[in-house]
């Protein structure tokens, strides 16, 4: 599968990760590294439901160039906050119809997270997605 | 030591040889849910292979021998209980709907500004049946409070109580504090004040013997499936009074007496509560559950349940950073608790790595959550199969996990 350079790249970071201590580490880092969200961004508006931890994402309306969708987020889960990172990194700045026709499934298998995607896991990976492609289809509609 | 053999009892619960992510399993969420031995399992298989008919109307051999299993199981469960006969057993699909039932049921004798008190420590179960009568009804509801150890505060409790108070339900055993409350001790405050006693016995009656008899309380909810037994099954115990005040909530078959164009007469609780086909193999499932557990000494179990619970807290108390949430004097083997910097969810996705199950979350006690000023905790909760195996493994994975997310 070819995916655009900026999720190939995510995947070949990952690709060097043989366990799930390695992978878990690299998730976390990348929840380190978002940019931390205002305090008053914390709200009922972006919280996303549906995790046992809580799980913050802020659209961003960017005036020149609106054709695209920007996110920001935050987690108080560790690893919770670094798969908020990884949905951030393939969705954010990218166009609507790009969002909405991403295999989600095929990039979280080629990272090694696929667990995460399970409808049973109840960290709102698919909540956090869900919340991002229904945007992407509210702007198209 | 218990006085039963562990490995005996595990050979009896085939998932138990089961491994998760490479590692043999050690699942300490009891709480949420327990396994099954295979005498449930062969109880529920046996009747489907051997007699299998709906219940209560047929006519011919198999519809009897079934009625009779699924009765004998309702026989069962009042025994377990300790109640005076099985026409003060519902079968309900689980604790949740014995309480929603009872709430519902007693709905036509609450008004407007009847107090209705529960605790800080309810499950949503023993909360939101209550909130219902509130929104519907303008009825209002008192959380009684928690003391810092987890207890309940019985003065203030007591404090409460008043010619308003028309209901009282508390949990028997907190599902996140493990915290054990004196029932038999409230019960007279609550029979003086005129109300309604209603006790969630989910946790207390896997781990310790029940007599609502004794207890005194009018109406009592179990589940099977935290004992042992299947999903899909639990029974409110009540008394003849609040059974016979109850309205009905399902309407159909077999919970009526007569039904014209213009009228309907009801069916002898516990019928009247139970309108279309029962869970019968779930039921059936349940009696052999409670056979199962009967076998042993409850005080053994508890013994052996508590000797691995304070293991654990010995091991976990030296984890940097560790915070126990429910030291009340009084507690069963539940135990609740988060570490300085990790989040309880990253402790439960590490642990699970490790083969080790455990819950994290806010345990359906949002209110209680509150109290405590914690979003969440972990909880690892104990049962008659789990070994110093499994606390050990826990003990190490927190320590692992606390390193890993330091």
């Amino acid at each position: 599968m070819t995916y655009p350079a900026h999720i190939q790249d995510l995947i070949d970071d990952f690709s060097f990760m043989e366990d799930w201590e390695d992978r878990y580490m690299h998730v976390i880092d990348m929840g380190k590294d978002l940019s931390p969200l205002a305090a008053n961004e914390h709200n009922d508006i972006t919280r996303v439901k549906g995790c046992v931890s809580q799980v913050w994402l802020v659209k961003d309306n960017n005036n020149a160039e609106p054709s695209r969708l920007f996110y920001r987020g935050d987690s108080d889960a560790h690893i919770v906050k670094g798969l908020v990172a990884i949905v951030i990194h393939i969705f954010s700045g990218q166009k609507a119809d790009d969002i909405i026709n991403t295999n989600i499934q095929a990039i979280m298998n080629d990272l090694g997270l696929a667990e995460h995607l399970s409808a049973q896991r109840s960290n709102g990976l698919k909540a956090m997605i869900s919340r991002i492609q229904d945007d992407a289809r509210a702007t198209l509609s | 030591m218990p006085n039963f053999n562990i490995t005996d009892i595990r050979a009896q619960f085939p998932i138990l040889s089961r491994e998760v992510n490479g590692k043999p399993l050690a699942y300490l969420d009891n709480a949420a849910s327990a396994q099954k031995p295979v005498a449930v399992m062969d109880a529920m298989r046996r009747q489907m292979e051997t007699s299998f008919a709906n219940v209560h109307r047929g006519l011919h051999t198999m519809a009897n021998e079934t009625t009779e299993s699924f009765e004998a199981a309702r026989a069962k469960a009042a025994n377990f209980l300790g109640a005076a006969s099985a026409d003060n057993i519902v079968f309900t699909k689980g604790a949740t709907e014995a309480l929603n039932l009872t709430a519902y049921g007693l709905a036509p004798h609450i008004e407007a500004g009847d107090e209705i008190i529960i605790s800080q420590m309810e499950h949503h179960s023993n909360i939101v049946p209550w909130h219902f009568l509130r929104e519907r009804q303008g009825a209002v509801i008192r959380f009684a409070p928690v003391t810092e150890l987890g207890e309940l505060d019985l003065d203030a409790f007591k404090s409460m109580l008043s010619a308003k108070t028309k209901v009282v339900s508390l949990v028997h055993m907190s599902n996140v504090l493990g915290t054990i409350n004196p029932i038999a001790q409230i019960a007279p405050w609550v029979k003086a004040a005129g109300a309604w006693f209603i006790v969630d016995g989910t946790q207390y009656a896997v781990h310790r013997p029940v007599n609502v008899t004794a207890l005194g309380v009018d109406a009592y909810c179990m589940t099977g499936h935290k004992l042992y037994g299947p999903t899909g099954i639990g029974a409110l115990f009540g008394t003849d009074e609040i059974l016979q005040a109850m309205q009905p909530f399902n309407g159909g078959g077999e919970m009526i007496e007569d039904v014209f164009e213009d009228r309907v007469t009801y069916n002898d609780p516990p019928h009247k509560f139970e309108a279309g086909t029962p869970p019968i193999l779930q039921a059936i499932g349940l009696g052999a559950a409670i056979d199962w557990i009967r076998q042993f000494d409850f005080d053994d179990v508890h013994q052996h349940e508590m000797a691995l619970y304070h293991a654990a807290l010995d091991g976990l108390r030296d984890v940097n950073g560790f915070r126990l949430y429910g030291e009340a004097k009084d507690k069963g083997a539940v135990l609740s608790f988060g570490l300085e910097g990790a989040h309880p969810h990253d402790i439960a996705q590490i642990l699970d790595k490790y083969g080790i199950a455990v819950r994290a979350g806010q345990h359906c006690t949002q209110p209680l959550m509150t109290r405590l000023g914690v979003h969440s905790t972990a909880r690892a909760s104990f049962g008659i199969y789990n070994t110093m195996d499994d606390v050990d493994r826990l003990v190490e994975g927190v320590k692992r996990a606390a390193l890993f997310l330091s």
